[in-house]
């Protein structure tokens, strides 16, 4: 089995986000490989560690300069090669399923692992669209994955709960919080993965524009009261708050 | 037409379809609203729809007797393309956001997803949408004879009934089978008020200190005051409660009056799907919790001297 998993770099959840302009202003931010990436990545180690039968791990990340970073994060992790698509434009997912989709027919890819939510963009479009346009079906959301011979099976979350799952490759899974818990890159291998392959596409090569413009963005503050109670009576303190949410702000009858 | 795809549970059709009709009738795209309603036994759902909507459109099979994406998505884009769509609206829940992806790549057209306004001008479509986790709002705009858009719970107003009810037509659908095998389900469900309804949620984090304590706290002050229970997913993931319960990022969204954080940190997972809601309340004992940086209210106290007296002072 080959894998091919995506990799995007994002702030670190910790970090202040700003805007200049109209867009966010990432300049001097820490930023990370996405958490929900990062367990994609892990799974994919994971499957080979196991008798997953996995001959090569691939990544791919489509983004600026910097992004090598994150690819570099997962070759230390232990995936063998990177492919690194460089752009500073910004493409929405289902625009950005094409790249997907285009690399992993020439690669021979039969397992797409990617995170479930993006950090940055909120999106969770990316593996659905790519497994479309492959023709494939996706499991999102997976919190457990097994594999035995080509079949994949686990248990994933759905709107009303969680369900048990079997289908049979190819297929796009993404990972979320619970699926693992991603290994820290160690130094010998920070070492090795500087020596691995790390091959620069060009976008050009792709045919693929954004088909969503962006326009403006806008930090969401919402003026909050941040009126704080004493709490050291706490049956003063628990009237006077029951006094607040039913008169003043009259949320409570 | 505006084509709608109805979301419906239990027999009822979801109020996240009554929003979706507002975003429809407000954003000024062309043509009729139109509600597809899929599923098996749907016909009081589409009666429902018919009342809000110009048509219904019925596909009721039993091979759309259980969601699934690939399916849902075929069944989508044939009536989208039969019907010369203009636009696609889909529910932004986890399924929704699942396969509305798969429903612009069959159209070949922009999606543009979990959006919380809309506005069209000609054949451009603008909308907003958070991303950062819901601490950025972002304008975006995508333009072409058909987009697809995915609109987030809790965003527009549920629509009233139009002046006469839609006529209802069935449909015929080609639809794929679906190479994805499920293999059990288990539904978890609150014994309370939805979270998604709840006008005051109750929520309770690791600081409660144990699933008897969580009961006795979070229940306890929830059933005094009418509220929903939420948890955070340090809970969920201890067990102490269901992942139904789960409010944030990889949970629900939720934007009630009032929300009552009880030992919540308040981590920007979390944040991301409460940090909308009216009123925010939070009891914590450590005073520097990021949690107090959103509150209307503070309470920096513990919670098993503070939750006991609330629940005591709230019967009266
Ligand atoms: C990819 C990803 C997705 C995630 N999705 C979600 C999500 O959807 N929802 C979510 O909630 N989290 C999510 N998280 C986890 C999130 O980062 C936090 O770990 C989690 O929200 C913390 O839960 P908590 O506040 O209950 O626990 P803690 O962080 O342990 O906080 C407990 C709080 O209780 C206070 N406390 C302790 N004892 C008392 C007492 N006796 N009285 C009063 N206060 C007390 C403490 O001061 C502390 O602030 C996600 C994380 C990742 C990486």
């Amino acid at each position: 089995m080959k894998i091919l998993t995506l990799v995007r770099q994002v702030p670190d959840a910790e970090a202040r986000v700003k805007v200049s302009g109209d867009r966010v202003d990432l300049d001097g931010t820490t930023l990370v490989i996405d958490g929900m990436d990062e367990y994609g990545v892990e799974e994919a180690l994971r499957l080979r560690e196991g008798d997953g039968n996995v001959e090569e791990i691939v990544a791919l990340a489509v983004g600026p300069k910097k992004v090598e970073d994150a690819l570099r994060t997962a070759l230390a992790m232990g995936v063998d090669r990177a492919i690194h698509i460089e752009t500073d434009e910004r493409f929405d997912a289902v625009s950005l399923s094409k790249i997907v989709a285009q690399v992993a027919q020439s690669e021979g890819t039969d397992l797409i692992l990617l995170g479930g939510q993006e950090a940055d963009w909120d999106s969770q479009a990316l593996g659905a669209a790519s497994a479309e346009r492959l023709g494939w079906p996706q499991l999102t959301w997976t919190n457990e994955l097994k594999v035995e011979g080509d079949t994949l099976s686990g248990r994933h979350d759905v709107d009303d709960g969680n369900e048990g799952f079997k289908v049979t490759l190819p297929a796009v899974i993404t990972a979320q919080q619970g699926l693992n818990e991603p290994r820290y890159p160690t130094l010998p291998n920070i070492m090795k993965a500087k020596k691995k392959e790390l091959r620069k596409d060009e976008l050009g090569s792709y045919d693929v524009q954004p088909a969503v413009k962006y326009l403006g963005a806008e930090i969401q503050t919402r003026a909050r009261l941040n009126r704080m109670i004493d709490g050291k009576d706490p049956q003063a303190a628990a009237e006077q708050l029951l006094d607040l949410l039913r008169n003043e702000a009259k949320v409570l009858a | 037409m505006i084509l709608v795809v109805a979301e419906h549970a239990g027999g009822k059709l979801g109020k996240s379809t009554l929003e979706m009709v507002t975003a429809a009738r407000e954003s000024g795209r062309e043509g009729p609203i139109t509600l597809l309603v899929l599923g098996q036994g749907v016909a009081d759902v589409a009666t429902e729809a018919a009342a809000v909507a110009d048509q219904v459109l019925v596909g009721d099979l039993p091979a759309l007797a259980q969601y699934n994406p690939e399916v849902w998505a075929a069944a989508v884009a044939q009536i989208a393309r039969e019907g010369e769509a203009s636009t696609v609206l889909i529910g932004g829940s986890r399924s929704g956001r699942e396969y509305a992806p798969r429903v612009a790549v069959k159209l070949d057209a922009p999606y543009l997803e979990d959006v919380i306004r809309l506005s069209a001008e000609g054949d451009v479509l603008q909308a907003q949408r958070y991303t950062f986790l819901a601490r950025v709002t972002e304008t975006v705009q995508a333009s072409g004879p058909v987009i697809v858009a995915t609109v987030k719970p809790g965003s527009f107003a549920p629509a009233a009934p139009a002046a006469a009810a839609g006529e209802q037509y069935d449909i015929e659908l080609d639809l794929p089978t679906s190479r994805t095998e499920i293999t059990g389900k288990s539904v978890e469900k609150s014994s309370r008020v939805a979270l998604s309804e709840a006008e005051v949620i109750v929520t309770g984090g690791r600081g409660v200190g144990s699933p008897e304590n969580f009961a006795q706290y979070v229940e306890g002050l929830a059933d005094n005051i009418g509220a929903g229970v939420g948890a955070t997913r340090a809970v969920v993931d201890a067990g102490w409660r269901p992942y139904a319960e789960q409010v944030g990022q990889t949970g629900k969204t939720v934007q009630p009056k009032a929300y009552i954080a009880l030992g919540v940190s308040g981590a920007v997972q979390h944040l991301s799907g409460m940090g909308k809601s009216k009123n925010i309340i939070a009891i914590n004992k450590d005073a520097e919790a990021p949690i107090f940086k959103v509150a209307d209210y503070g309470i920096v106290g513990d919670v098993n001297q503070i939750v006991p007296a609330l629940i005591a002072a709230s019967k009266k």
